[in-house]
């Protein structure tokens, strides 16, 4: 495959920069478009490329689950609208798509979610947000009030994603930086927006707890018993490699979080006082 | 089913938390909660130990009749097979479960 590729565009979400590359200044201009603060301009720092081979649209299979494998060394991942392959040794790989920013969006998720498996971090369903400095995160499926909650924040709060939270143990990214405190973990911004539409703030701060959503007559806070949370946790992973020895890293990062981090219900009802609780 | 010997998979996540054995099968991602009598059968499944012999320590250990441990031990172990968690053999497994990434 030959592309002659004049748009390069770093799109840096959870410190972990990768350099995309198309042909297409429309493309690049719809890259720019949906990931908004997420995008640098291209340095020497970068770990991983991606190379866009765009196609004209077809008949999408919207409803094919997306495939995550491991062939001769090689990411083969595939969904009914892309398909792309990655070569965790080079940082390299590929991806054929049409002009659309959900299937880069998609493709994204998928390789951020096999580069924190190795990392001790995840992906997780769960809003999350910055105040006073530290991180809290809101987990629940479709419907448990992410974007709600996420909607109720008050100026003093920073929402880093109402629908997908980056996770990981924190590190220090420059010599200069403090050394991590508290949890040991960090959440990062998103650009992967649910209902809010609307990107996250290109933050980072140290996790404090994360609460699992309940919505219900009365904001308040319950205790959780440690394996209730490591259960709740798993249930709103994203992950989607079958792969064995990842997802035993995962379940094993996930027990590790739930040792360190706090991890309460929080019942709330739909209005603004539930964020006085959140501190 | 005839006397069978589980063991435990090799790749097998597994932790004790909380009080609760909880075991991630690495083919599907299914998550398992073991109780108490299961957390005795995942414990002693070595390869080495027959699902016989297994039993007996159920009905030493928890108030159950032969029975009621036999039905129960043969659709755990059938269930747990079926996810890839327990391999069954028909002889016993020497070296047994030596990949078993368990932490405790």
């Amino acid at each position: 495959m030959t592309l002659t590729a004049t748009h390069e565009l770093a799109i840096d979400i959870g410190g972990m920069p990768i350099l995309v590359r198309t042909d297409s200044s429309e493309f690049a201009a719809l890259l720019e478009d949906r990931y908004g603060s997420f995008i640098h301009a291209p340095s020497s720092d970068r770990i991983f490329s991606l190379d866009i081979d765009l196609i004209p649209p077809r008949t999408i299979l919207e409803d094919e689950d997306v495939s995550v494998r491991m062939e001769s060394g090689r990411w083969i991942i595939t969904r009914g609208d892309f398909r792309s392959e990655f070569d965790p040794r080079s940082g390299h790989g590929w991806v054929r798509q049409s002009a659309n920013p959900y299937s880069i969006d998609g493709v994204l998720r998928i390789l951020h979610s096999l580069f924190l498996a190795r990392e001790g971090g995840f992906l997780v369903h769960a809003a999350s947000a910055v105040r006073n400095g530290r991180a809290f995160l809101f987990a629940g499926v479709s419907g448990a009030g992410k974007t709600t909650l996420s909607r109720l924040a008050p100026p003093d709060a920073e929402v880093l994603t109402d629908e997908i939270s980056y996770v990981r143990p924190a590190t220090q990214l420059q010599p200069t930086e403090p050394r991590p405190s508290g949890s040991g973990y960090e959440a990062f911004g998103t650009p992967f927006a649910g209902e809010l539409a609307r990107i996250g703030a290109n933050l980072r701060a140290p996790l404090a707890a994360l609460y699992l959503l309940v919505q219900g007559p009365e904001n308040r806070i319950e205790p959780v018993d440690p394996a209730e949370a490591a259960r709740a946790v798993l249930r709103n992973i994203l992950f989607f490699a079958h792969d064995e020895e990842l997802v035993g890293l995962v379940f094993q990062s996930v027990f590790d979080f739930v040792a360190r981090v706090p991890v309460q219900r929080l019942v709330f009802t739909p209005d603004a006082r539930v964020w006085e609780l959140i501190v | 089913m005839n006397d069978v010997y589980p063991a435990r998979s090799k790749q097998v996540a597994a932790r004790m938390l909380g009080g609760e054995m909880m075991i991630m099968s690495p083919t599907d991602a299914s998550l398992f909660n073991l109780n108490d009598v299961g957390s005795a059968i995942w414990n002693a499944a070595d390869g080495r130990t027959s699902l016989d012999e297994i039993v007996v320590r159920l009905c030493d250990e928890f108030e159950v009749t032969p029975e009621a441990a036999r039905h129960d031990a043969e659709t755990f172990v059938e269930e747990l097979a079926a996810h890839g968690i327990l391999n069954l053999s028909e002889q016993p497994i020497v070296p047994a479960a030596s990949g078993l990434q368990e932490i405790k």
